[in-house]
């Protein structure tokens, strides 16, 4: 494939990742309003109406059936898109799992948002942590470029012939979704012969009459469930190479563990999301005062990218992990998925790993906050404390 | 609206033989909605595709590797029947239009299967969005009065008095205490092309009225009455009859919408009592007598309703 061309352009993500939606040339878009996703779905009525995108767009009552008519749309052979967040993803949860399991290659941006009560447009991580057991490829993007980004690489990947699994790809609601970015966007042809719509879902036809989403007596379903859990397993491989191919031809290099300085240093920072930028800035500050601090931030939360971790994480002496979201009662979710990875390693030596929960619903938490959370664990170290986790930018 | 042309006269020797509804499923002796499904089947042909909602028809049909169906059939889940569909219609619509899929296919009629509790309950909400969205698709609910599936438990399809599982004939409450809500009505209120009741033991005028619903240019809903004989607590043989009693008692009419104009299908000579109707059946066995006075009435005093529906809006 021949290098794509780009403009540069001034855009608000949200319109970034709808004229994704467009450069793809996606066949039904079926969605629900809900804050802060309404501006994707609005910027793709406006060009189905205009006749710059050629699609049906449904305009459903509600996420449920926004999520069920991408399926039947999927399973017909058109090209899907949906967005949601929060409540919205919320609502879907039930359908959630029947794309993945009738392996159908739906693309979904979520612009992740809290979870009521109490009520909070604003943004974290708990909408899509309670929905990571749904057998999605799911990506988080830091800002605007990797939303576009990432979204024309959900699709190849969600379409692979070795993959054929719905994708999600996550963004910060608002501080991603709202913002107005410079960013490449690429032309049409390069991204339809980067990710030619490929169907290789099973197909309803009435040529070829199937039937499609059966009843599964115990005797099938651990069976269906494996095959679902190895397709997903094996996208990682598919996920590399797709990222290897977008390089060539659009010039910009992703991977599954992304690393900042990180490699010789003493106390590692891992991150997810759009505050991945923010603990950047952290980590410039705090080098220059000579502190060996790095960061390591998750792209791909699922399939989980356990071996690139544990590479990621070899040489580090002490880990914190921010997480956006709480398992009530239980620990940071990344944390947690980190903990367990470091246990089942062959580390020698593995690093205590400091769970911290914060930036919820919104709240800022700033590269001074980073700077003192990583003086908070060194005081901890001193006194040999190791908490389980801790709820952090709390007003006392 | 679009129009619902044409009339065909129907007789059951001109039926088609093929079967796309075969047999060898699971459904229990005397299955209602089976039979029905079996003579939708043959009025919808081949070139449709069929969305089923969780429920009997669903499960007797489909535990993999069986299948039942010789038409193109997906089933997602419970509630979102409707929704598939939409999607589905959708796909077809624009996929033509790019010529990507369907092309030499013709018109490909998507009928969406669900049962009362999936229609008129959890099911509700998906078909009100479809219907008017204005999606070209038949959406069929086959009523059998409960939900039968996970075992006679109550709907808001479950007639007045009815006992089930989770509105038991008690020594204070006896069976249902509300009226069965008027989905047909629900549906009309739409004003979608066309909605129409029907019932197994009229299968002409069953058939007649799905290969309209095929023809409609927009939504079309069907209402059919199917009695299930392990929920009804009657014997499997008279099933059928049991169907045509609904009807000859008034308690279920059968009437068609046509773009807007109400029509009786049948109309009764003579009605019969409702005690002809509740004597096969078990789970009205506990009626007092006053109860079925309130029954006789209400079902009276709502056929003539319906009578002055028809006459009001009907074809002049």
């Amino acid at each position: 494939m021949k290098k794509a061309t780009h403009e540069r352009v001034a855009i608000e993500v949200s319109i970034a990742i709808s004229e994704a939606a467009r450069l793809l040339d996606v066949d039904v878009v079926s969605a629900y309003p809900i804050t802060p996703q309404t501006h994707i779905v609005e910027h793709l009525a406006d060009m189905v109406n205009n006749g710059e995108l050629d699609a049906e767009y449904i305009p459903v009552e509600s996420e449920h059936s926004a999520m069920s008519a991408c399926i039947g749309a999927s399973a017909a052979g058109a090209r899907t898109f949906t967005a949601t967040s929060s409540q919205g993803l919320a609502l879907m949860h039930e359908t959630l799992f029947i794309a993945s399991g009738m392996r159908f290659p739906i693309v979904m941006v979520v612009a992740n948002r809290s979870l009521s009560a109490p009520l909070s447009i604003w943004g974290d991580h708990s909408d899509i942590m309670a929905n990571r057991d749904i057998g999605w490829v799911q990506f988080f993007a830091e800002n605007g470029q990797e939303a576009l980004d990432l979204t024309i690489i959900a699709y190849r990947v969600a379409e692979d012939k070795r993959v054929v699994l719905p994708a999600i790809v996550n963004i910060d609601g608002f501080t991603v979704s709202h913002v107005t970015e410079p960013v490449f966007m690429p032309d049409q042809a390069s991204v339809l012969e980067f990710a030619p719509h490929k169907m290789f879902q099973m197909l309803l036809d009435p040529d070829r009459p199937v039937m499609m989403g059966p009843v599964g007596i115990p005797e099938i379903y651990t069976e269906a469930k494996m095959a679902l859990d190895i397709a997903l397993l094996e996208s990682r491989a598919v996920i590399d190479e797709t990222f290897g191919e977008f390089a060539k031809v659009f010039g910009r290099k992703y991977s599954a563990v992304e690393k900042y300085k990180s490699d010789d240093a003493d106390i590692v920072i891992v991150t997810m999301g759009g505050i991945s930028e923010t603990a950047m800035t952290a980590v410039d500050r705090m080098r220059k005062r000579r502190k060996k601090v790095g960061l390591v931030r998750l792209r791909l939360w699922r399939p989980f990218p356990f071996d690139d971790l544990r590479d990621a994480l070899k040489k580090a002496k002490v880990l914190i992990v921010f997480d956006r979201a709480l398992s009530f009662g239980g620990c940071g979710p990344v944390a947690s998925e980190i903990r367990a990875n470091l246990y089942n390693s062959k580390l020698k030596r593995k690093p205590p790993v400091f769970s911290f929960v914060g930036a919820l619903s919104g709240r800022d938490f700033t590269a001074d906050q980073f700077a003192e959370l990583v003086e908070k664990v060194e005081g901890y170290i001193k006194k040999g404390i190791l908490p389980e986790y801790e709820i952090v930018g709390v007003r006392e | 609206m679009k129009n619902v042309v044409g009339l065909d006269v129907f007789a059951i020797k001109v039926l088609p033989k093929s079967e796309n509804f075969t047999s060898g499923h699971r459904a229990c002796q005397g299955c209602g909605p089976a039979v029905a499904l079996r003579l939708i089947s043959k009025a919808l042909g081949r070139n449709t595709i069929i969305v089923n909602a969780t429920g009997c028809m669903e499960i007797i049909a489909s535990p993999y590797p069986h299948s039942t169906w010789r038409i193109p059939w997906i089933h997602v889940a419970f509630e979102n029947t409707a929704a598939v569909a939409s999607g589905v219609e959708s796909a077809i619509k624009i996929l033509k239009k790019k010529n990507k899929r369907f092309t030499d296919k013709g018109k490909i009629t998507v009928v969406a299967i669900a049962g009362d509790g999936g229609t008129s309950d959890i099911g509700l909400q998906a078909l009100s969005g479809a219907l008017e969205r204005g999606h070209n698709f038949i959406y069929i609910c086959y009523d059998n009065e409960a939900y039968m599936n996970t075992g006679i438990q109550r709907s808001s399809a479950t007639p007045f008095g009815a006992s089930t599982t989770t509105s038991p004939a008690g020594k204070k409450v006896k069976g249902q205490l509300t009226w069965k809500k008027n989905m047909p009505a629900i549906a009309a209120a739409h004003d979608i092309p066309y909605v129409a009741t029907a019932t197994i033991s009229f299968p002409l005028d069953l058939f007649e009225k799905v290969k309209k619903a095929a023809r409609a240019e927009g939504p079309a809903y069907l209402h059919i009455l199917a009695p299930c004989p392990t929920g009804w607590r009657c014997d499997p043989s008279v099933c059928v009859e049991t169907s045509r009693l609904a009807v000859e008692t008034g308690i279920f009419p059968l009437y068609e919408v046509t773009n807007g104009e109400w029509t009786l299908s049948h109309e009764p000579a003579e009605f019969k009592d409702v005690r002809e109707y509740f004597k096969l059946q078990g789970r009205f066995r506990h009626l007092t007598a006053e109860q079925i006075n309130f029954i006789q009435n209400r079902v009276k005093d709502d056929f003539k309703r319906l009578k002055k529906l028809c006459n009001m809006l009907g074809v002049k």
